[in-house]
């Protein structure tokens, strides 16, 4: 409710503006070092967490109003995906041999469509909500993040859809994933979450001022898919490239993400060369790490820009 | 600057930069050219001033003169190139009703959302909600999609969700304009209950008889600059005065028999005039020009309206029974009215020439203008002095 508050002592801190405090006034939008406001624009976020499950539930419900299938199509997309690659990656071209490739495929193609849904849809969510942007006052990053909250929901989904697939998977095979190992796709999450708000952060404020990155995105997200081992394994990558491409290779952020969901998800790949045979736990650690400082620069740079949203819109 | 200062606005300037291309193709190909593909402008320069709680300040000047910038960048919605604002409390901000809605949403949805945009808790909505639909006027359709409502409808929900907000400090802008007329009603209602729990209001309108009406203190603003800060009927009459070109959008003479020239007004000696007072005698002179023959059957008359455009009186020679003679040269027409009764503002006055029956030879609708001065605040067109006895 207090909407500046937070950023005001943020933006006092510089000392300057508190010789021009009459009175408990608050300055408006006050302009904060580079360095400093992350923590202010985060807890002014926290105080808008209503609106923001509400901005999360208007995507939700827009997206599928009027339509028979409503939530069932966000569902569809991934499973006659998941389906195609099945058939036709694992019978034609012979990557059959990996076991249980469908259930392999699914658990990197859920955190995919999830890590794709945010970037996309948060790099467009300024631009598709001008008509707010320029008439309303809350923290710009609410509608990034709503891209992110509806894209979450989504993934419930497909979470249940790959959950049910390890349970068949684990009564035909008898392998089932190993609760010693729940940490795994925890962590992955969260590593991808991170990452991904930063990134969509930071495309929504620049897409604000060159549309082209809407359109750039969609491409590029294409070709970072075939570059994450979702639907081959990466013992075959390992075998092509020249180990320091390879080890570049695997600096991808959402190859770890996807190499923990497999990990966890995916027990009959156990010990067969198909597994990434990293330390996949050191990996998330880092990619969090590095997510963190990314999403602390992407939100400063946002920052930066959101003062100018409104009128370029 | 004192205690209950809610607001200070201190030297803010406003730039805009236009920049005429947007997409990465055009910004490289026109890379080196770019410079001339940037137009700037200030829409605010240098603009100061505190707002005491509990005042309604209103905000006029032209289309462009920066009103509602300025209301923005109070709002925070834009922030200055230069200078700063503060301020104090919960604020609202009106500045287009149903922004946040989606036709795609129902009316209870989009109540919830839009409240939730304007800082109210759901709790506070829960609490609200038959209030916010019962002053709507909307209820049998609440369930439906908003994308469904008819215009008026949606402005009514949207209205009635910002006014249940509860802000300490509440933005206007040009909003009060909508619904029907028992709905506006209700609105300045509400906004004058505002008024009265002591908050403070900014408000942005083209009607200077709500100016004069609801403010306490007005600011005119021309090209971004803050021309008169004051008091409202001194600020209103500054902007009247700087308005007061007429503009002679002529009607074709229609099949060239006749042409009106020279409109003026006179006062009771004769002289050419724009201002008066209220009650005094006005002249309005000007001349007939047969083109052709001679002219049998004319008559001419005069209408007075009232910037929003009414008609509030009028009249012309053959309602008033003359003959005149055959129109054969020039010839000059005096219509002298001995005193007019009219209350501070703009008046605009057309004049035609016309047979008895059929289209005007030649009309011109607002072929002079004129200003009344009062001391009075008196609203509507005309100024009685009523003499009132309280027993």
């Amino acid at each position: 409710m207090t909407q500046t508050s937070e950023r005001t002592l943020a933006g006092a801190s510089n000392g300057r503006d508190l010789a021009h405090q009459p009175h408990g006034l608050e300055r408006v939008n006050a302009p904060q070092p580079f360095l400093r406001g992350f923590v202010g624009t985060a807890r002014e976020v926290l105080n808008y967490h209503e609106l923001l499950g509400n901005l999360v539930r208007k995507e939700l419900k827009i997206k599928y109003k009027d339509s028979v299938l409503g939530l069932l199509w966000s569902l569809l997309l991934p499973l006659v995906q998941l389906l195609v690659y099945w058939f036709v990656i694992g019978n034609f071209l012979a990557a059959g041999t990996i076991p249980y490739y469908g259930v392999f495929i699914f658990a990197g193609l859920a955190v995919w469509t999830l890590f794709a849904e945010i970037v996309s849809t948060a790099t467009t969510s300024i631009v598709y909500n001008a008509g707010l942007v320029k008439k309303v006052y809350f923290p710009r990053e609410l509608f990034p993040l709503a891209a992110t909250g509806a894209a979450l929901v989504n993934f419930l989904f497909q979470l249940a859809i790959l959950v049910a697939a390890v349970v068949l998977a684990g009564i035909g095979s008898g392998h089932w994933p190993d609760p010693s190992k729940a940490a795994l796709p925890v962590l992955a999450l969260l590593a991808l979450v991170v990452f991904a708000t930063g990134l969509g952060l930071l495309l929504a404020a620049a897409n604000v001022h060159l549309r082209d990155i809407q359109h750039l995105i969609a491409i590029v997200l294409m070709m970072w898919f075939w570059l994450t081992p979702i639907i081959y394994s990466v013992s075959r990558v390992g075998e092509k490239l020249p180990g320091p491409v390879y080890d570049l290779y695997l600096l991808n952020p959402m190859a770890s993400v996807v190499f923990a969901f497999q990990e966890f998800f995916w027990p009959q790949g156990e010990g067969t060369v198909y597994q990434f045979t990293g330390d996949v736990y050191l990996r998330l650690l880092a990619t969090i790490a590095f997510s963190v400082v990314f999403l602390w620069f992407a939100q400063r740079v946002f920052a930066r820009a959101q003062g100018n949203f409104a009128q370029e819109l | 600057m004192s205690d209950s200062t809610v607001i200070r606005v201190v030297d803010v300037s406003k730039r805009f930069i236009i920049r005429k291309d947007n997409s990465l193709k055009e910004r490289l190909v026109n890379a080196r050219r770019s410079k001339e593909n940037k137009e700037e402008f200030w829409a605010l320069d240098r603009v100061s001033f505190d707002v005491q709680s509990g005042h309604t300040m209103g905000l006029i000047g032209a289309n462009g003169s920066g009103k509602s910038t300025l209301l923005k960048l109070i709002g925070g919605i834009l922030t200055p190139t230069s200078g700063f604002v503060e301020r104090r409390g919960r604020l609202a901000a009106l500045l287009e009703l149903g922004a946040g809605f989606h036709g795609d949403l129902t009316g209870r949805e989009n109540v919830y959302l839009n409240a939730s945009i304007l800082g109210l808790t759901r709790r506070q909505t829960d609490q609200y909600f038959d209030a916010i639909v019962d002053f709507a006027g909307i209820e049998p359709f609440i369930d439906t999609q908003v994308k469904f409502y008819s215009s008026g409808m949606y402005v009514r929900l949207a209205f009635a969700v910002a006014v249940h907000v509860d802000p300490e400090i509440l933005l206007v802008d040009e909003v009060l304009a909508v619904g029907d007329e028992p709905f506006q009603r209700k609105c300045l209602d509400r906004i004058k209950q505002f008024q009265h729990d002591g908050r403070t209001i900014i408000l942005v309108t083209h009607s200077l008889e709500q100016v004069r009406q609801m403010c306490d203190r007005v600011i005119l603003l021309e090209v971004g600059k803050v021309v008169v800060d004051g008091d409202p009927s001194q600020a209103v009459r500054h902007f009247r005065d700087a308005n007061v070109e007429v503009d002679q959008q002529e009607q074709e003479a229609r099949d060239h028999l006749v042409r009106i020239e020279n409109v003026r007004l006179t006062d009771d000696r004769g002289q050419d005039r724009s201002t008066f007072d209220s009650g005094a005698a006005v002249s309005v002179e000007f001349d007939l020009v047969p083109l052709g023959p001679a002219v049998e059957d004319w008559g001419c008359g005069v209408a007075f309206s009232d910037v929003s455009g009414m008609t509030f009186a009028g009249t012309n020679t053959i309602l008033q029974g003359l003959e005149p003679a055959a129109l054969r040269h020039r010839t000059h027409i005096r219509f002298g009215f001995d005193g007019l009764p009219l209350s501070e503002g703009q008046y605009f006055i057309a004049v035609a020439v016309h047979p008895e029956h059929g289209y005007d030879y030649h009309r011109i609708d607002r072929a002079a203008s004129f200003l009344i001065h009062t001391d009075s605040a008196d609203p509507g067109v005309l100024l009685l002095h009523p003499k009132i006895e309280i027993t």
